[in-house]
């Protein structure tokens, strides 16, 4: 397994709200084309890992790689600096905080653990948005229609795209009135418009039913073989993980207590103590 | 200037800046609580000052009954705005509940018009209030001299009543977490109204102290003023009262020292200059919380 | 019916829309006297539809609650008279205190000052809109109406004096050059709008709109939208004041207050946040309610010789108010939500008594 290329790289990041640690030292690697979880219990960081990787926060400390550049890096500085309660002070000293639309554009999408949606929106709309950013035209021409052929080729794609994740039925219908199943595709389904290398899912199960929930296994690696992805994502569903990942990261308190194949996990006396529990998957 | 000079428009604008306090915060709390620019706010402080006029001049009664019923009518109006137009939208996005608040402030402004006619009606005199007096050199009438007495005593009174009482510590509750406080059992809707009723009231003693040395009152008087209480409520950071007292007297200081300058034309330029750049270098203002958006 | 068809029919139909409008337009000019109300109410109606539609793009469309546009409606109305004013009449107009010699000898072409007037505002609004536009949701709105106000007492303080005629305001500002004018503008800006809001940037704006977060992780730059969206939305209120310019002949700064600002956002809700038509169709019909069908209400009202008490001068305003406060507390969404007028619609009822079955193209 270690043949294959690193494709995102986290390393030393700490996430501190005011006195809060809630990401400490985290540091993990996901390799080209696996399918990778980071799982723990709940308030754990999972989610403002994401949060950090994808953008929407910048991490206090430490810095993300992303094919093997540099795309996110920090350390404590101004009223954080007394702070700062995390370790590798001073190892970092680059400042690099680009908003989330720039880590999109290098080709990392994301789902969110709430679904959100372009509510008032169709389904077609939606996944056109996830495309605007790639078009090449400016407001000008594309308001005078200058761009035909281009706006033509985004329309195709898209509907290309819903009907490979079964979502051309339902096409014109507003997101909102979709059952909450088909919203979670539509969710994937505009974050693969956006035309990733990486897909970060964020409890893609949540909400489901046990039967959608054996299915987006299924899903999940199809995704991955159709669309050349690599897969982080946060899950609880510890059945769809152990199933479907190729490598795990368990984290408590901020802090990675193992990593390992889903075997060594379920093995795993720490992993045990602090999240999974005995003889019971949730 | 002269020492003398200076210190008169000191007290000018302390004065003034007073006044604007104890309307900011009215603005602040109801922010608090809501999350609501109560655009209706500087109306409300409107509709007092003819209520003044109806009480003492339409039926001569004398100013303390009068000051009272104004008080009360001040209050009941807020309250009532409050269950008509704030309530039913409570459960509704933000951008409807400032619709509707931009709406009230629309129809008061009308139904003044309507009811008390477009030109300017003057202000009742009160006697004791007018009468000037000499403390140091500086000769000033009586309500220019117990404005600021009077907002810092009812600043500490509200602060006592925050801190101190059960229904001050809903309010505190409840400007923290709407959702849960309600769960904890908290009756929402009598914190709201009493919030109004609080910040009517102060509108309401701050008309009175506004206008009595001013001429006359007419339908749009109170937009102006509203917006530069907001304003010192922004700048004090909103939610907090002593940041809204504070942003009062600093807006009411620069506003008259401005004017003393020569430059009337600009001083209510510069609250505004100051709004944008408060906004833009501390958001949250001089004593705000920071809030921060969940993913 | 195919989706094919359908797109022609509407094009067909929209078409015979355009010219029966056109010839009601000319039917009006023609057949009624210069002084008939139904003039007045079409033309300052279509100005202000213009202005709604700007307002509507950023309030309705984009999801940025803007109080400013009473700024920009006073720039470029300022801008346009500035540039328009005969030179031979000015000497008359800044009387008190002279023009500018910068000024004195520049005049513009209407239509080059149009234009002139929204390039202007559409950069005052990229100036202001890097700063301001960081701003959340209410602060926005209270910073925008501070900048509004900023303009409008500058714009009337003595140190403009030979440039704006301070608080004198400038009249002889040209008016019409007939009928048509305002309409014609007020198509082609709209049009425009209608064109931008069915581009991809158009549901940039709308995913902003819709959610802030979603938006920037499918990639659209927030910072980068949100200032398209106010720069076009401050040209066109320029525009937009520009033609209340031309509209009224003479300005002041007074024109341009808060009232102005709320009784255009009013329009906007009476039609629906986020829908063009619902803003048209909302302009005419307040325009037509305040000027013309509640004029009754002002005048003194007798029922068999006795008169009612309630109608009386301002009595109208209180009762548009109300209308208006009705709206806002239970039709939240306005004449046409968020939707648009379409002849689909239409189409498909037909279809439907026509009994011919509806292709399986996705609505169910």
């Amino acid at each position: 397994m270690s043949d294959k290329k690193t494709i995102l790289s986290v390393k030393d990041i700490t996430m501190q709200f005011g006195g809060v640690v809630a990401v400490n030292n985290l540091t993990l690697k996901v390799r080209e084309g696996e399918i990778v979880s980071l799982i723990g219990p709940n308030g754990a960081g999972k989610t403002t890992a994401f949060n950090v990787i994808t953008g929407v926060y910048a991490p206090t400390n430490g810095e993300v790689k992303f094919h093997g550049n540099t795309i996110i890096s920090n350390f404590p500085k101004g009223k954080m600096d007394k702070l700062y309660a995390g370790e590798n002070k001073g190892k970092y000293k680059k400042t690099l905080e680009p908003t989330p639309d720039k880590i999109t554009k290098l080709g990392i999408a994301r789902t969110f653990q709430n679904i959100r949606l372009f509510k008032e929106l169709t389904v077609l709309e939606n996944v056109l948005i996830a495309k605007h950013m790639r078009m090449k035209a400016n407001i000008f021409a594309d308001t005078f229609r200058l761009n035909h052929k281009e706006e033509q080729k985004m329309r195709e794609d898209s509907l290309e795209l819903l009907r490979i994740l079964d979502l051309y039925d339902v096409k014109d219908e507003i997101a909102s009135s979709l059952p909450y199943g088909k919203q979670r595709h539509l969710e994937i389904a505009r974050a693969l418009a956006t035309e990733p290398t990486l897909l970060l899912l964020d409890e893609p199960a949540a909400g489901l039913n046990p039967q959608e929930t054996d299915e987006l296994t299924d899903f999940i690696k199809d995704i991955r073989d159709k669309f050349h992805l690599t897969i982080f994502m946060i899950e609880h569903h510890m059945n769809l993980v152990m199933d479907i990942s190729d490598w795990i990261y368990v984290i408590d308190f901020g802090k990675q207590i193992a990593n390992g194949t889903p075997v060594e996990i379920q093995n795993n006396q720490h992993v045990i103590d602090a999240y999974l529990g005995v003889a019971d998957d949730e | 200037m002269t020492s003398t000079a200076f210190l008169q428009y000191c007290l000018t604008g302390i004065s003034i800046g007073g006044i604007y306090a104890l309307i900011a915060i009215g603005y602040t709390m109801v922010y608090g609580i809501l999350r609501l620019i109560n655009f209706a706010h500087g109306d409300i402080f409107m509709m007092a000052a003819y209520f003044m006029i109806f009480a003492m001049v339409d039926f001569a009664l004398p100013w303390y009954v009068s000051i009272v019923i104004v008080l009360a009518a001040t209050v009941l109006l807020g309250v009532v705005i409050e269950k008509v137009a704030y309530k039913p939208l409570r459960n509704s996005p933000r951008m409807s509940i400032m619709i509707s608040a931009i709406g009230v402030s629309y129809l008061l402004q009308n139904l003044a018009t309507y009811l008390f006619s477009a030109l300017p009606k003057g202000y009742p005199k009160i006697d004791f209030l007018m009468k000037t007096i000499t403390i140091g050199g500086i000769s000033t009438s009586v309500v220019t001299f117990i404005t600021p007495i009077l907002t810092l005593v009812f600043v500490f009174v509200l602060l006592q009543l925050i801190n101190h009482t059960k229904i001050g510590m809903a309010m505190r509750a409840v400007s923290k977490d709407f959702e849960t406080s309600q769960l904890m059992g908290i009756k929402i809707n009598r914190v709201i109204s009493f919030t109004f009723v609080i910040g009517c009231f102060l509108a309401g003693v701050g008309s009175i102290l506004y206008f009595t040395p001013r001429p006359s009152v007419y339908p749009l008087v109170g937009s102006l003023p509203g917006l530069k209480c907001f304003i010192a409520a922004v700048f004090g950071g909103i939610g907090s009262i002593p940041g809204a007292m504070l942003g009062g007297f600093v807006i009411g200081l620069s506003e008259t020292f401005i004017k003393a300058a020569g430059y009337s034309e600009f001083s209510d330029v510069f609250t505004f200059i100051l709004l944008i750049v408060v906004l833009l270098f501390k958001p949250t203002g001089l004593f705000g919380e920071k809030i921060t958006e969940k993913v | 019916m195919t989706e094919q068809k359908k797109h022609k029919l509407s094009i067909l139909f929209s078409v015979i829309a355009i010219v029966v409008l056109a010839i009601a337009l000319v039917g009006v000019n023609k057949f009624t006297a210069p002084t008939y109300m139904l003039r007045t109410v079409l033309q300052l109606g279509s100005i202000y539809a213009l202005v709604a539609v700007s307002m509507n793009l950023l309030n309705g469309f984009t999801g940025l609650f803007s109080l400013g546009q009473a700024g920009f409606m006073a720039l470029g109305a300022y801008t346009f008279a500035i540039f328009t004013i005969p030179v031979n009449q000015r000497a008359g107009v800044y009387y008190l205190y002279g023009v500018a010699d910068w000024l004195a000898n520049i005049e513009l072409p209407i239509v080059a000052a149009l234009i002139v007037a929204g390039i202007i505002c559409a950069i005052m609004a990229a100036i202001i809109g890097a700063p301001v536009l960081r701003l959340k949701s209410d602060y926005f709105a209270i910073a925008t109406l501070g900048f509004a106000e900023i303009v409008r007492i500058i714009v009337g303080s003595s140190p403009m004096n030979r440039v704006t005629n301070g608080s004198l305001g400038l009249k002889l500002i040209p008016k019409f050059p007939n009928f048509y004018f305002p309409f014609i503008v007020v198509v082609i800006c709209i049009f425009i709008v209608w064109l931008l809001i069915n581009s991809s940037y158009g549901r940039a704006f709308k995913a902003i709109r819709e959610d802030e977060i979603a938006a920037e992780a499918m990639g659209i730059n927030l910072a980068k939208h949100k200032r398209m969206s106010f720069i076009i939305s401050s040209f066109f209120a320029g525009i937009g004041g520009a033609l209340m310019a031309m509209y009224m002949g003479a300005i002041t700064s007074t024109t341009f207050n808060i009232t102005l600002t709320y009784n255009i956002l009013l329009i906007v809700v009476i039609g629906g946040m986020g829908s063009l038509t619902g803003s048209i169709i909302s302009s005419f019909l307040v325009i037509a309610a305040r000027e013309w069908w509640l004029r009754f209400l002002d005048q003194p009202f007798f029922i068999a010789g006795v008169q009612i008490p309630l109608f009386k001068s301002g009595f109208r305003m209180v009762v548009f108010s109300i209308i208006l406060m009705i709206v806002v507390l239970f039709f939240r969404k306005g004449i046409m939500g968020t939707k648009e007028f379409s002849w689909n619609f239409i189409l498909k009822r037909m279809g439907k008594k026509e009994k011919t079955p509806v292709g399986g193209e996705g609505n169910e």
